[in-house]
């Protein structure tokens, strides 16, 4: 057990060539801009003095590394730059947005693992059966569904024919009053409120952009769980497990499914990266005051240091989750370390 | 105790219902070993996976009776079957390693199955556990309760998987091809220890193997299995002299072992005329302080730590050794397709090792060195036909093209047995005897001088073996070339090779004439390696009496 | 002999395919499907009732009727004609930037998986670095900084696709490296250049040509997306992402008609070549022939 220490500080090195890599590209892409990057940033209501004022406040007139120095010494700082639309530093408006995202984003994964994950096994124990059929069904569905086109079909049955959601504009209806701030995640909070009637107002305001969430995440964790319990299914150490007389759940959950999980853990890495991305749809769709919608409408108000500090937040925040997928793939796999990547 | 009568097993395949057991009947007693013997595709797998009740979805015992202890098997309710497993019959497989669950601890597994069939408490499971690895010779058991599969040698994982099988002190083991995977030296101890255990607890055993010589040393009784059905029957001892069923007896004849020559291994009406050998005295092939390092995980890796050897023009030289000795590594640096880390490698007079690997496709020498490769599925690329296969030396190297190319394919399917039509088939459409064929048709297009056979018969079935090497056999006369045989089995060395080179951890450990190696070793590795070598009963042709082979 | 061989394996290869279509009709189905997709592209805009372009602010919200088969938008334009055109627009995108990932993908996962060393460093760290982003969100970000084009589109979704095909040839060539018939092909005289590209990638390419597909599907719904939220496509040019845009303003009145139809073409689209993937393995794995 002591080797594996070491292959563990070693992920967490490797996090910081990526990092690197992630502002390098940052980087690139904030230089990138077509025409004059001070006017970008300097804004609308610009005049010529300010705009000179910004391209030397932003040290745009000195050379490439330099700059690349001064933006990096800017990130350590937490300074993404200036909103044009908001006025406030990006860093702030992204952090009083983010609870919002993530509890979208965590709600629609919790419930797309619910579904998938025991769909994926059942499919995969009963072959040929209908629960077969049916995951591949939803497997070929799911990856087909365009996100911003599911949520609309959903707003318009279950708001337009059924009345049974409510309006899609945001997290709370104006009826409620936004509970005290503990976690910024209003199920929470609401609950720890003791604030029951605001709780349900909540909770009927993110099931349906959740679902639609959800629905898209479905098709590959599904598709992978029920591939890997097949593989898992078939391999020698369930013949022996079997020819040994262990109990069928034994060998289903103790041996199968827990081998199976490797691959699923895996995946969960990539599906992670479609999912931020459909967040940024579905926010849209259901007006969600998240960081995905702030991105939005940054974008067509061209106010490109929101846009920019988003990008580059997201994959902050992506490679923190992909190393906390690494980490726990660690804890379950004991050849790690011992096996080359 | 175990009867069997009549049974008849089938599969759903996308071809329809396949039959894999015809009707097949086999009594064992207490205390007694059957020995199943077949090539592949004989349905003995098949046979004891419908005992254990433990078919594939497509599979279905159809027809016939099971019977343990007056137990009706056939009819047994699944709940039954699992209170049967594990407790009063086990299995081992082949490839230990994957047998093993990758994830869980090797106690914890052997604890599982004392759990399951009530031998033991949450309390005292460990204990046991350990008790049970002890049984099975695990050195240190209590450290090794701890140990995941992946950090155990392919003998040692074996010895748990008996373990496992072990724990519940069962009547019946059956071991499915328990030695394919291992070395043969971890062979002999798995099979001397499954012995030892199985004679210890009185237990009944089924060996299910391909190997003649292994299973009429462990088992009192053979039973031999060909396209389903038992051909023949009776005790070890007398089967090989009073074999009456043409089957076995070209299984037997086939088998090689010491003391027959390699036209022997056919069947009497299939024996050509001797071929005729006669090696020159010009050297060919000169090996000088060949060495190998590999850069390692944890440090560099030497492979081949300084050999030298000679080969003459039309001589046979064997290279013998387990795996790991470095003989692969060997052989792909004097086919020149790896670099040596150091030393000489003269052919023809002029040292091929100072020409890097990377450039020698293109050298003028590159068509007077080939190589017949060891697993022929892996060897032929699946999109070409067997004609683009065998051709491919031919256009690369030899400039051929259209009718003359056609020609000398044809010469060459001929001249090592391949029907013509079969040069428009595709590997997978291939049997393994006719994939061999077509790897050494190709390694031979462009007549080389000296040819390297990698293992080439080592995932053949010992039927098709036999032809395999007497086609080499044929060829060598008829073309002159000079051989460099690796493999790991020593019997089949012999037959083909006047030389012999042992081989262990990177350097050789004997060397000299093969007949006087395989008699009379000097170096106690070969005698160990003669020692673990299965050995069937032959006949002395003296006395008319049935004797193993000499030590 | 060679000729004929070869002419047989000609006519081989096309037997093969029509036993392919015939084993499996939803294979079967995909290529149709396909076909259909394929000519709207081409000859759709000749053949549609109304131009695309066309407003008629008389005819404007119409639900879908003999006249108009999918109605008419808030600009009394006709969505089934619009829905058609689109499909030229949206197949470019994606074909493009999937043929440019494919083409940059393979060469680079080839030559990585081949040659290892510091070149298969080299590329890791190039692919770790795009995939350390959420791939649609860098999307946003490559179009933002280049500029709100349908060019741009197709390079930042060609940009984001690589990856994939870049790791998928590597691991096949990779474990084809030292096969037992590459090793044969360098004893019989190619070079390793030769060996890669005749020998080891053609072999890899029924686990590319899934890929392939699947991308598709995907570059689709990506390209879609982009303009869903007002980037490259700008209106009045048809294109299924900013119709669903447009249409999902009037969903909440019950104007269905606006949004469904496109989303449901994309949708469409997807669907196909997800199910192409299959087939097309099925045609190029010489092991699935009898």
């Amino acid at each position: 057990m002591a080797g594996r220490r070491h292959p563990l500080l070693w992920r967490l090195a490797q996090t910081i060539p990526v990092i690197f890599g992630v502002v390098v590209i940052s980087f690139i892409l904030t230089r990138a801009l077509p025409g004059d990057p001070a006017v970008q940033f300097a804004g609308l209501a610009a005049t010529p003095e300010s705009i000179a004022q910004v391209r030397e406040a932003l040290g745009l007139d000195k050379p490439l590394i330099q700059q690349f120095l001064i933006y990096c010494g800017a990130l350590l700082q937490g300074d993404l730059g200036r909103s044009v639309v908001t006025g406030q530093p990006v860093v702030t408006d992204l952090a009083m947005r983010l609870p919002a995202s993530l509890e979208l984003t965590l709600t629609a994964l919790l419930l797309a693992c619910l579904v998938a994950i025991p769909l994926g096994l059942l499919a995969a124990v009963h072959q040929g059966s209908w629960i077969d059929q049916l995951c591949r069904v939803v497997v070929t569905a799911g990856v087909s569904l365009p996100t911003f086109f599911t949520g609309i079909l959903l707003i318009y049955v279950f708001y337009y024919l059924l009345g049974w959601a409510p309006s899609p504009l945001g997290r709370l209806d104006f009826i409620y009053l936004d509970p005290p701030r503990v976690t910024g995640f209003h199920l929470i909070d609401t609950l720890i409120d003791g604030d029951t009637e605001t709780f349900f107002g909540a909770l009927r305001q993110i099931a349906l952009p959740a679902v639609t969430l959800a629905l898209f995440t479905l098709a590959p964790i599904a598709r992978m769980t029920r591939a890997a319990m097949l593989g898992a299914l078939s391999s020698d150490y369930i013949r022996t497990a079997r020819a040994a007389g262990l109990r069928p759940s034994k060998v289903l959950f103790g041996y199968a499914f827990r081998n199976a999980l490797l691959p699923v853990v895996t995946t969960l890495g990539m599906v992670f990266s479609f999912v931020l991305g459909a967040n940024v749809l579905v926010e849209k769709v259901f007006a969600w005051p998240g960081i995905g919608s702030y991105a939005v409408e940054a974008l067509v108000q061209s106010d490109y240091a929101a846009v920019q500090g988003f990008v580059l937040a997201m994959a902050l925040l992506f490679v923190l989750l992909n190393l906390l997928i690494d980490l726990s793939y660690a804890l379950i796999d004991p050849r790690i370390g011992f096996s080359a990547k | 105790m175990l009867s069997v009568k009549d049974l008849i097993v089938g599969f759903r395949t996308r071809r329809g219902a396949v039959e894999a057991v015809r009707g097949i009947s086999f009594d064992l007693g207490p205390g007694e070993t059957l020995g199943i013997v077949g090539e592949s595709g004989s349905g003995k797998s098949v046979t004891s996976y419908a005992l254990m009740r433990i078919l594939d979805a497509g599979g279905s015992i159809n027809a016939g009776e099971i019977s343990w202890n007056g137990q009706d098997l056939r009819r047994a309710r699944e709940g039954a079957m699992r209170a049967i497993r594990g407790r009063e019959i086990s299995m081992i497989f082949q490839n230990p390693r994957a047998a093993l669950n990758p994830i869980r601890k090797i106690g914890k597994q052997v604890e599982d199955v004392l759990l399951q069939h009530g031998r033991a408490e949450r309390r005292d499971a460990k204990a046991k556990a350990i008790a049970a690895l002890e049984a099975v010779k695990i050195r240190d058991a209590a450290a090794r309760y701890h140990a995941y599969p992946f950090e155990l040698s392919g003998g040692m994982c074996q010895r748990v998987v008996i373990a496992i099988a072990l724990a519940c002190n069962p009547k019946l083991l059956i071991a499915d091809e328990p030695t394919t995977g291992l070395d043969i030296t971890t062979q002999k101890a798995v099979m001397d220890l499954v012995r030892e255990l199985i004679r210890e607890r009185g237990m009944s055993a089924i060996i299910i193997t391909h190997d003649l010589g292994l299973a009429s040393q462990y088992s009192d009784r053979l039973a031999v299995m060909k396209d389903g059905e038992i051909v023949e029957s009776g005790a070890s001892a007398t089967l090989f002299a009073a074999a009456r069923h043409p089957y076995t007896r070209k299984l037997i004849d086939a088998t090689p072992r010491p003391g027959v020559a390699i036209r022997e291994l056919l069947p009497a009406e299939a024996r050509g005329p001797e071929p005729q050998h006669s090696p020159g005295r010009r050297k060919l092939v000169e090996v000088v302080g060949l060495e190998k390092t590999f850069a390692g995980k944890s440090g560099p890796v030497q492979a081949v730590k300084g050999i030298s050897f000679d080969i003459r023009e039309g001589q046979s030289v064997g290279l013998v050794g387990e795996s790991g000795c470095g003989k692969s590594t060997t052989s792909a640096m004097l086919v020149r397709l790896l670099d040596p880390s150091a030393g000489a490698i003269v052919f023809d007079g002029s040292d091929i090792a100072g020409i890097p690997a990377d450039r020698f496709a293109r050298d003028s020498r590159r068509g007077r060195i080939q190589m017949v490769f060891q697993d022929a599925t892996d060897s032929l690329n699946p999109r070409h036909n067997a004609f683009d296969a065998i051709a491919e030396p031919l256009r690369r190297l030899g400039g051929m093209s259209g009718k003359r190319l056609g020609v000398r394919v044809d010469e060459l399917a001929h001249l090592t047995g391949l029907p013509g039509q079969l040069l428009t088939r595709y590997p997978h459409q291939l049997s393994g005897g006719q994939k061999a064929r077509v790897g050494i048709a190709r390694a031979i297009a462009l007549d080389p001088d000296f040819l390297i056979l990698d293992e080439p018969t080592a995932a053949l079935d010992v039927s098709i073996q036999a032809v395999v090497l007497n086609l080499l056999a044929d060829l060598r006369a008829r073309l002159n070339m000079t051989y460099l045989f690796v493999s790991h089995d020593l019997n089949v060395v012999r037959l083909l090779c006047d030389h012999v080179l042992v081989m262990r951890d990177g350097l050789i450990v004997e060397a000299g004439p093969s007949a006087r190696v395989m008699q009379d070793p000097e170096h106690p590795y070969t005698r160990e390696l003669l020692a673990a070598a299965p050995k069937p009963p032959m006949l002395d042709r003296s006395t008319g009496e049935t004797v193993r082979a000499a030590e | 002999m060679s000729s004929p061989v070869s002419s047989a394996a000609a006519s081989g290869q096309i037997a093969h395919i029509a036993y392919v279509l015939r084993e499996n009709p939803v294979t079967a189905l995909s290529f149709a499907l396909f076909g259909f997709i394929v000519l709207s592209a081409l000859i759709g805009p000749y053949l549609v009732p109304y131009d695309p372009l066309a407003t008629n602010a008389a005819r404007a919200l119409e639900a879908p009727s003999a006249a108009h088969w999918f109605g008419t938008d808030q600009l009394g334009r006709d969505v089934f004609s619009r829905v058609i055109v689109a499909t030229r627009l949206d197949l470019t995108i994606s074909v493009a930037a999937v043929a440019i990932s494919f083409v940059i993908g393979a060469f680079l996962g080839a030559v990585a998986g081949y040659w290892g060393g510091w070149i298969d460093a080299v590329l890791n760290r190039i692919l770790d670095t795009i995939m350390a982003f959420p791939l649609f969100i860098l999307a946003m970000g490559i179009v933002a900084a280049l500029g709100n084009s349908v060019e741009n589109i197709i390079y930042a979704t060609a940009i984001i696709n690589i990856p994939f095909y870049a790791r998928v040839v590597r691991a096949e060539v990779n474990i084809r490296r030292e096969a037992g018939f590459a090793l044969a092909a360098r004893l019989a005289g190619n070079s390793h250049a030769r060996v890669l590209a005749f020998h080891i990638f053609p072999n890899a390419l029924p686990p590319m040509m899934v890929q392939v597909s699947l991308n598709m599907g995907w570059a689709i719904l990506n390209a879609a997306g982009l303009s869903f939220i007002g980037l490259g496509v700008r209106p009045p040019t048809p294109e299924w992402g900013i119709m669903v845009a447009e249409g999902a303003n009037f969903i909440v009145s019950g104007h269905w008609w606006i949004a469904l139809f496109p989303g449901l073409w994309l949708m469409l689209a997807v669907f196909t070549f997800n199910l192409m993937g299959d087939g097309l393995r099925d045609i190029v794995d010489p092991r699935r022939r009898t």
